[in-house]
């Protein structure tokens, strides 16, 4: 050892520049293989996409070809101030997807919070069996359990039937486009659903009347609501019990001690630490509500009377059905950015947690 | 803990809070068990009493059906195919980055991390048609390329192995660089194996994933010879097939559609926890 100290010296200066290089080179060979796959089909989708939803494209050849039609900003405005079906069609889609957000993501995330705290309570056994039947629908395929749904809320199907027990006389569910806000401004008497007022039906923004705006989730659209309810929270139950199980047991305790009742237990000592948590729920809940998709292409495919379109599903079906890639990829964009200000809101509201 | 089961307040509420626990388990479980029944059922008989569980008469042609009438074998192979390839794919490229990420230092580390994390912002949805139109310019749209490439690679994956190497320590691959092995190496006979909770847990969420995907088959292929399970089915239900209402056949495609997740997730479930609590630190 002592007698190559000079030469060892040396070939450590050489083998530590080149073992720099060894790092990046080997650093950028482990990298590779994913940095092409994301960039070839999440990155360089974007880009060609931004273009297409500037021409009028209808899917022959290629769309970069000389001949594809330039339309500019068209297909956006089309969207947003042309009068027309492109306009109509998209407005309700984001009417009928803006009643699903409000109510998916209040229920999913009251019902994941309830069934986690009662999960957790100490008094209970059985626990992981109730956590793994809660959770297992959130892991199954969302087309096999739109099946499944379909089949439950079949006309006098298995829910009419319940229904039947109770003496209630069930709907035809996927066939029944009445807006259930509709439904129960009429049942309070405040407005005759078959004929509303002149001055709700006689305008509107953006190309429906407020009459329409004001329709709420048509009762197609509520067994898609109930099915995703379903479906998500048990997801959601295991975030909150994660955060649950993190609240030491001390602390609830002292409060017990301090004879706080258990509203007032859950109001000033669990909900706050659970803030986080709760933001994370709705967040993920506003961002994952804007993008359903799967279970309106096999349950409804955007009927009855296009009260279950949805932005993502109109965006596929001017695609590909229509053909009028152009307007499907605007269509993505502005859903794009919709769910963008959702992101960003939530980044507001974290960073104004932080400080 | 003695105190409270006397105490006839809590055992009150203990009662109430198992009447809730078993009312929402029966919500969460009985359509799974009303879709088994009815898939067991003959035509007749599942429209006569669609809320109940039990066969009456037992019959098993809507599983026949699903095999012969349809081309549900042709769906099982492509969808085991594709979620063998893909899952495997995943575990070794999203290990490998996830590793570069957390221990190699190399020059745009930083900057190649929050690309990534930025990508795991992009919601899936918006992506349907750019995806098609990148497939049909690489001229690989309608191929069983098209339904593996695109996603055999996942941030999500990448993310949760970065965040467990950088959790284990550091001392042992040190130890087989003094000995003189290579960086794959190393990562291969070293480190991989000492991350097996952290590849179970890709290994279950990838396979799920994969195996119940569905609108990205919707934008790669539409030949019916390439189609997956998820695509045959939503395809029996809303296409041609589905006039009708045949409902043992098509909830018994959907139980086939949904045992292989079902038997990972009773076996793997506490690796299922940990894959949803996972997605919830990265926000």
């Amino acid at each position: 050892m002592a007698g190559t100290t000079t030469a060892a010296g040396r070939g450590r200066l050489r083998h530590r520049v080149s073992a720099v290089t060894r790092e990046n080179v080997a650093g950028w060979l482990f990298v590779a293989p994913v940095v092409i796959i994301l960039g070839l089909f999440m990155l360089l989708p974007i880009l060609m996409a931004l273009w297409v939803s500037l021409t009028s494209w209808n899917g022959q050849g290629s769309p970069f070809q000389a001949g594809v039609p330039f339309v500019g900003a068209d297909n956006y405005t089309r969207l947003f101030t042309q009068e027309g079906l492109a306009r109509q069609d998209f407005m309700t889609s984001i009417r009928n997807n803006i009643y699903y957000v409000a109510i998916v993501v209040p229920t999913q995330t009251v019902l994941a919070l309830g069934l986690a705290m009662i999960v957790n309570s100490r008094l209970l056994k059985g626990k992981s069996f109730f956590r793994a039947a809660f959770f297992f629908p959130s892991v199954t395929s969302s087309v096999a359990i739109s099946v499944v749904f379909l089949f439950i809320f079949a006309n006098s199907g298995a829910v009419t039937n319940l229904l039947g027990l109770f003496g209630i006389d069930g709907p035809q569910w996927f066939s029944d486009s009445r807006g259930t806000l509709h439904l129960l401004l009429g049942a309070l008497g405040l407005v005759d659903p078959g004929s509303p007022p002149a001055a709700l039906t006689s305008g509107g923004p953006f190309g429906l009347s407020w009459w329409d705006w004001l329709s709420g989730p048509s009762v197609a659209m509520t067994t898609i609501i109930m099915l995703v309810v379903w479906t998500t929270s048990g997801t959601f139950m295991l975030m909150f019990l994660a955060a649950l199980q993190d609240i030491p047991v001390t602390l609830e305790e002292a409060s017990m001690l301090d004879g706080a009742g258990r509203w007032q237990r859950f109001r000033h000592v669990t909900l706050p630490l659970l803030k986080p948590t709760l933001f994370l729920v709705l967040t993920l809940g506003l961002i994952s509500t804007w993008q359903v998709f799967d279970q309106i292409y096999v349950m409804s495919q955007g009927d009855p009377a296009k009260t279950t379109l949805t932005p993502a599903y109109l965006s596929y079906r001017t695609a590909f059905r229509s053909f009028d890639y152009g307007s499907g990829t605007a269509i993505s964009f502005v859903l794009f950015s919709i769910i963008v200000v959702m992101t960003l809101i939530q980044r507001w509201v974290m960073r104004e947690r932080r400080s | 803990m003695a105190g409270n089961k006397k105490d006839p307040r809590s055992l009150a509420s203990t009662f109430a809070g198992y009447c809730i626990l078993v009312f929402f388990a029966l919500v969460f479980l009985y359509p799974f068990v009303i879709q088994i029944g009815n898939s067991l059922k003959t035509e007749a008989g599942a429209a006569a009493n669609p809320l109940s569980p039990i066969p009456d008469p037992l019959s098993f042609a809507g599983y026949a059906r699903a095999f012969a009438d349809t081309d549900m074998p042709l769906w099982l192979g492509n969808s085991l195919l594709v979620t063998v390839i893909v899952t495997a794919g995943r575990l070794l490229l999203d290990s490998m980055a996830g590793y570069a990420l957390a221990r190699l230092r190399f020059r745009g580390r930083r900057a190649l991390f929050s690309a990534i994390i930025a990508v795991l912002a992009v919601p899936g949805v918006v992506l349907f048609i750019p995806k098609f139109l990148v497939l049909n310019q690489l001229g690989i749209y309608d191929s069983y390329t098209a339904l593996i490439l695109p996603v055999i690679a996942d941030a999500a994956g990448v993310f949760i192995m970065k965040q467990f190497f950088e959790s284990i320590p550091v001392s042992v691959e040190e130890a087989a660089r003094i000995d003189g092995a290579g960086t794959f190496r190393t990562f291969w006979s070293v480190v991989l194996p000492m991350a097996r909770p952290a590849l179970i847990t890709l290994t279950v969420i990838s396979f799920q994933g994969t195996w119940n995907e569905f609108p990205h088959t919707l934008v790669a292929v539409q030949n019916p010879h390439l189609f997956t399970l998820p695509r045959g089915l939503a395809d029996l239900v809303s296409g041609s097939l589905g006039k009708g209402t045949q409902y043992p056949l098509k909830l018994g495609a959907a139980v086939l559609a949904t045992i292989p997740v079902a038997v990972i997730f009773v076996v793997f479930q506490r690796y299922f926890v940990r894959g949803a609590n996972e997605g919830s630190d990265k926000g």
